[in-house]
């Protein structure tokens, strides 16, 4: 039912864990709905995801995406990240059993809160310096 | 393969299939035939029904073959159901059951005015014995209960619900699926007017059950056609199939007590192995009142499937109560009837032991089944890390 990258990212994933000194630090899912995904960002600079790390709650797919997506956008802008959609960490992976497309695949969407929750904090000091 | 997944199926056994074999060949006729390979059909079918008629202490033409144990479950359920309309329109069953019986009652509810009582159940799975006796009424006809769970192994009091039910104009079914092979069945000492088996959980080939069903029962017949079965279910008969079955239950009920030590000696060691060696875990059902087979957990902070593909990279076979449906992953039903919250249901795993496993594999599994769960508990953001 699962391809086999999509068994080598569950049995090996990559990047998993969290990061102490996060500088963004995204969930989606719930534990009632059987997936949740942390993913922690640090970033460079130059607005690059110097690290990344991700905890995962869930089914095979649920855990390979999120394992791919780190791999995927490690090293990569802030914006060329934000393009890295839950499609395209699916097809990444040769594709998803058609029922994993929805509930399992939201790997994205952390890391795309992930860097809001960078983005904010950043603007944070700004307004509270006004 | 350590394959521990028997309550979803099992093995045809090799006795078993040599049963079966000659009647896809040279005993390939039509049981209604009058020459001689139709009569050769017509009598393994005969000594089929004697056999499971004298596993279950009933007569051979309370036995009716079907497909498969939805089929005995539907059957039962809309047979009763209809033929009893003009008697009352109220159905009692439990929250646990599986879905050939909870569908059935859903859509004898939604298409055809019946009401149907779900009993609740205790943090075991065994039905609430109270709540049954306040919910029959006046308009009860059918009370269906599971003889053993298929998730959590829980047995059920079907003897006590049968007194309950003394007296009163009730029909009383019991889906016995899972308990096949494992519990005697004797209709007497249960007390059922109805009884559903499925052979491929006992070493008998997929695709075909049985139905008992209680002299003087009425029920309407779900499949028109051909007189087969006196008239209570058409069909050309799955003669090999049938010959399979009645093998299989022969050999299940002249080694029960062997077989049932043999497995629950396995489920033992599995249970207290994984019980000592994985903290924060469940053991789900009845803690002694359970199919001898059945060894199923909740894990708290990870997700059932996960624990399946690490269990199959192993080469090890279990299943889990979650099942991922288009929207989210649906927790069990029997889990969550149980009132274990819904997160702690997603880690659930079920192993059930049979005849070809051995004890070195059980202890294999209780060796690697804790650095899987630490793995993935390491990966998991519910942890507390
Ligand atoms: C309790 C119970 N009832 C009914 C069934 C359905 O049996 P079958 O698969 O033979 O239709 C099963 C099988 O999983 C079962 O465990």
């Amino acid at each position: 039912m699962y391809s086999e990258a999509v068994m080598d990212h569950f049995m090996n994933p990559r990047n998993v864990g969290s990061l102490a000194d996060a500088d963004g630090v995204g969930t989606e899912g719930n534990p009632v709905c059987g997936d949740v995904m942390k993913i922690y960002i640090k970033v460079d600079g130059e607005e690059r995801i110097e690290d990344i790390k991700f905890q995962t709650f869930g089914c095979g797919a649920a855990i390979a995406t999120s394992s791919m997506v780190t791999e995927m956008v490690k090293g990569l802008t802030l914006e060329e990240a934000m393009d890295v959609s839950n499609k395209k960490v699916a097809e990444a992976l040769g594709g998803l059993p058609a029922n994993k497309m929805h509930c399992s695949n939201l790997a994205a969407d952390a890391l795309h809160k992930a860097i809001e929750d960078y983005r904010a904090k950043k603007q944070a000091p700004q307004g509270a310096g006004q | 393969m350590i394959y521990l997944d028997h309550a979803a199926t099992t093995a045809v056994h090799p006795q078993v299939l040599q049963a079966m074999l000659p009647y896809f060949s040279d005993r390939f006729g039509n049981a209604s035939s009058i020459y001689a390979i139709g009569r050769e059909s017509r009598q393994a079918l005969d000594r089929a029904r004697e056999t499971v008629a004298r596993v279950l202490g009933a007569r051979p033409n309370e036995i009716i073959f079907t497909s498969g144990g939805s089929e005995s479950d539907n059957l039962a359920l809309k047979g009763v159901a209809f033929a009893r309309r003009s008697k009352g329109n109220h159905i009692i069953t439990s929250g646990v059951e599986h879905h050939a019986i909870l569908h059935a009652c859903e859509y004898l509810e939604k298409w055809f005015g019946f009401r149907v009582t779900y009993l609740p159940v205790d943090r075991y799975g065994v039905v609430d014995l109270e709540a049954l006796t306040a919910a029959l009424d006046e308009q009860t006809i059918l009370v269906t209960v599971m003889a053993g769970n298929n998730e959590v192994g829980t047995l059920q009091p079907i003897a006590e619900i049968a007194r309950i039910l003394k007296g009163r104009d009730i029909i009383l079914h019991t889906d016995a699926v899972q308990a096949g092979g494992s519990v005697d069945l004797d209709v007497e000492k249960l007390g059922v007017d109805m009884l559903s088996l499925s052979a491929h959980k006992f070493y008998g080939p997929k695709g075909v059950g049985a139905l008992y069903v209680r002299r003087g029962t009425t029920f309407w017949p779900q499949q028109q056609g051909g007189s087969q079965e006196r008239n209570r279910r058409a069909g050309t008969e799955n003669v090999a199939g049938i010959v399979g079955l009645a093998t299989a239950l022969d050999l299940a009920y002249a080694n029960l007590a062997s077989n049932c030590a043999h497995a629950q000696a396995l489920r033992d060691i599995l249970v207290q192995g994984i019980l000592a060696s994985v903290p924060d875990t469940l053991l789900t059902g009845h803690p002694t009142r359970r199919l001898p087979n059945n060894a199923s957990f909740c894990f708290k902070y990870v997700e059932g499937e996960s624990i399946l593909l690490s269990l199959d990279m192993l080469g090890i076979a279990g299943s889990s109560g979650s099942a991922c449906t288009s929207a989210a992953i649906e927790p069990s039903h029997v889990l969550t009837a149980m009132g274990i919250p819904i997160e702690l249901a997603h880690g659930s795993l079920r192993l059930t032991t049979g005849l070809e496993n051995r004890e070195e594999d059980m202890r294999y599994v209780v060796d690697v089944l804790p650095g899987i769960i630490t793995k993935l508990r390491a990966m998991s953001p519910l942890t507390v890390h």
